[in-house]
């Protein structure tokens, strides 16, 4: 009696289409495979649009010169190593793009615009997130509204002030064009804002705790906040790399001389005609132009495979347009 | 925190006082003291007092020597302001409508997803000016575009295209550089979906494709609004895309600058040589972008209100 065994049977039928699971579960098998198809040849395609530029600029700076200028894809014409070698080392000594120069200038620009607004973040965003001060709600308003004004209005003033302060000028130095480019980048807003929110989460426990201990604001920002917020610092600090190193505008508008030794890698990159001196006559040389652009987008895309994780988190929660 | 440390607040926000000050808010104020100075001269600062003379100017309305019709700088008006609108108008919701599906896309496969992911950030790292070099490239006349397509030598990018053309790369280009922020920003944004909405869906036998829809899309609509407002204001911005594919301003010889956007006319205006230095347009200019870009992010705002679901 206990043994009495149930058994049902249960067929689910859906209305109004008169069909069994089985046909059911079996329709859905078939419109699931057909979705990830579609989605996997959507996919396939924009990938390929979005590398088809990072190919082609490396194809053609495989190439010889004839082969580019006929539309070819693949580098097949001629040694392919030679015409490595022939592209490269001709794009990395050219006068108008000289290759090292214009690294060291890019990276002593970046690293420093970089590294000093890295620490004037920190204090402000320590100062707008830990500590108390009269008008600091308003003060924090007014950085977060020089937001919305487009870039442009600064650079009209910036170029004067530069001009003032006889830092732009036909003949002016290394080392004033490394302040023009440097100081107008040094305190970035939206840094500060990305960093204060990152600060903001660090409970207040551990201020009253460093206290106890003895620890001044000072040693405590640097001891506990930083390390804390070493995640959000580093994505900060690439970011802030990449757009340095990307940036074109202001140094076009700011770097008056001439000398391309003196440039960054985007102003020589657009500047320069790459031209080859050839019986007795000037051509234009795409294949040292691509050669050019890939010299100056790979290092960043080695970067950005180290860094993907940060560059992307730091994206995905802050919002960043470049 | 129940320490009034008063001078200590500002002492560590020092740094960035005197910087934001010297480097933005004095030229936000300074840039618009600058476009009210009729004959200004940037050296000395020179001016002839106060005037409107030089929006009129920009707008095209007021003549640059008295008395001459032909004097009125036209380029702003006819070129400038409507290559901007267009350049965003087409390429802020094409470029939505891409990634939504993108991400759509990368939120329903499992396999190779992260390689996808990495792919389409790519062109987030990379330099405009250097990729739009490369596509200029790709739309030469010899270039592969043509010869996959089999047009023969159709002139999209050297001197003598038209301007159809022209912008019909640029747009291209555009969507191209947009692409991976947007798509970044929305598969953050289906990731939080949660799980329980797909369920309900499945329950009731909705399409995958009427899920998306009625669905998934209304919950990350936040994330639609912030995206647009962003690259409305950055297509207002537009200027590397130009000088990264054509480097110049104009399609044909002749055809004075009739590449031009805001940004463009603006940078030319900074950047003329001799007299043809004009910061005092360059200053209107950089005020009426500043007002289009406010009013319409206001407009956003105004419309999100009614359309957003949080």
């Amino acid at each position: 009696m206990e043994n009495e065994s149930i058994q049902t049977h249960l067929t689910l039928i859906i209305p109004g289409r008169k069909k069994g699971i089985k046909e059911t579960e079996k329709r859905d098998r078939i419109l699931h495979v057909i979705g990830l198809v579609i989605a996997y040849c959507f996919l396939g395609i924009a990938a390929f649009v979005v590398l088809l530029p990072f190919y082609y600029m490396i194809a053609a700076s495989f190439m010889t010169e004839e082969q580019l200028n006929a539309g070819g894809f693949f580098p097949t014409e001629g040694n392919i190593l030679e015409n490595i070698a022939f592209n490269y080392s001709h794009t990395i000594h050219s006068d108008g793009f000289p290759y090292f120069d214009l690294v060291r200038n890019t990276l002593i620009v970046g690293l420093s615009t970089t590294c000093g607004s890295l620490v004037i973040t920190i204090l402000s965003a320590f100062a707008f997130s830990k500590l108390n001060f009269k008008g600091k709600e308003v003060l924090f308003t007014i950085f977060l509204s020089t937001m919305m004004i487009p870039g442009e209005m600064m650079v009209i003033t910036n170029y004067i002030t530069m001009s003032n302060l006889g830092l732009a000028y036909a003949q002016q130095n290394q080392f004033q064009i490394y302040l023009t480019l440097i100081l107008p980048f040094l305190c970035n807003v939206f840094y500060i804002y990305l960093l204060r929110q990152n600060f903001m989460q660090i409970p207040n426990e551990l201020y009253l705790a460093a206290k106890v201990d003895g620890k001044s604001d000072w040693q405590y920002l640097w001891k506990v906040m930083v390390p804390m917020a070493s995640p959000t610092i580093i994505t900060i600090f690439i970011l802030n790399l990449i757009e340095s190193w990307n940036s074109y505008v202001w140094p076009n508008t700011i770097i008056i001389n001439k000398d391309p030794t003196l440039s960054v890698l985007s102003v020589a990159l657009r500047g320069t005609t790459f031209q080859y001196y050839e019986h007795e006559a000037f051509r234009p040389m795409y294949t040292w132009q691509m050669a050019a652009t890939v010299l100056t987008t790979v290092p960043l895309l080695v970067l950005f495979i180290i860094f993907r994780k940060h560059i992307m988190r730091g994206i995905a929660r802050a919002g960043i347009k470049g | 925190m129940e320490r009034k440390n008063n001078w200590k607040g500002w002492l560590y926000l020092a740094p960035a006082l005197i910087l934001i000050t010297l480097f933005t808010i004095f030229p936000i104020i300074n840039t618009f003291v600058i476009s009210f100075l009729k004959e200004y001269r940037y050296a000395t600062g020179a001016n002839e007092g106060f005037t409107f003379d030089n929006y009129g100017i920009v707008l095209g309305i007021t003549e640059r020597i008295p008395g001459m019709p032909e004097s009125k700088m036209t380029e702003f008006i006819r070129y400038a302001l409507p290559n901007t609108l267009l350049i965003t108008f087409v390429t802020v919701p094409l470029s939505i409508l891409v990634s939504l599906g993108i991400a759509i896309g990368l939120n329903r496969i499992k396999a190779v997803r992260s390689f996808f992911q990495t792919v389409f950030f790519l062109p987030y790292v990379t330099n405009t000016i250097a990729v739009g070099m490369v596509f200029a490239l790709i739309f030469d006349n010899t270039g592969i575009f043509n010869n996959f397509f089999g047009l023969g030598n159709l002139n999209w990018m050297n001197v003598g295209t038209t301007w159809g053309k022209a912008m019909f790369v640029t747009c291209l280009y555009v969507i191209w550089t947009g692409l991976p922020f947007k798509i970044l920003v929305f598969s953050s944004g289906l990731q939080n979906v949660d799980q329980q909405y797909y369920d309900a869906a499945r329950i009731d036998a909705t399409p995958k494709w009427k899920t998306d829809l009625k669905i998934v899309l209304p919950l990350i609509s936040p994330q639609i609004l912030y995206v647009s407002v962003t690259s409305f204001i950055s297509g207002f911005k537009e200027y590397n895309a130009i000088i990264g594919l054509f480097n110049r301003s104009y399609t044909t010889n002749g055809n004075a600058h009739d590449l031009y956007t805001v940004v463009y006319y603006i940078y030319d205006q900074i950047q003329g040589s001799g007299s043809n230095r004009h910061l005092e347009y360059a200053a209107a200019g950089a005020v009426i972008l500043f007002l289009i870009i406010f009013a319409f992010t206001l407009l956003q705002m105004w419309v999100s209100k009614k359309r957003v679901h949080y």
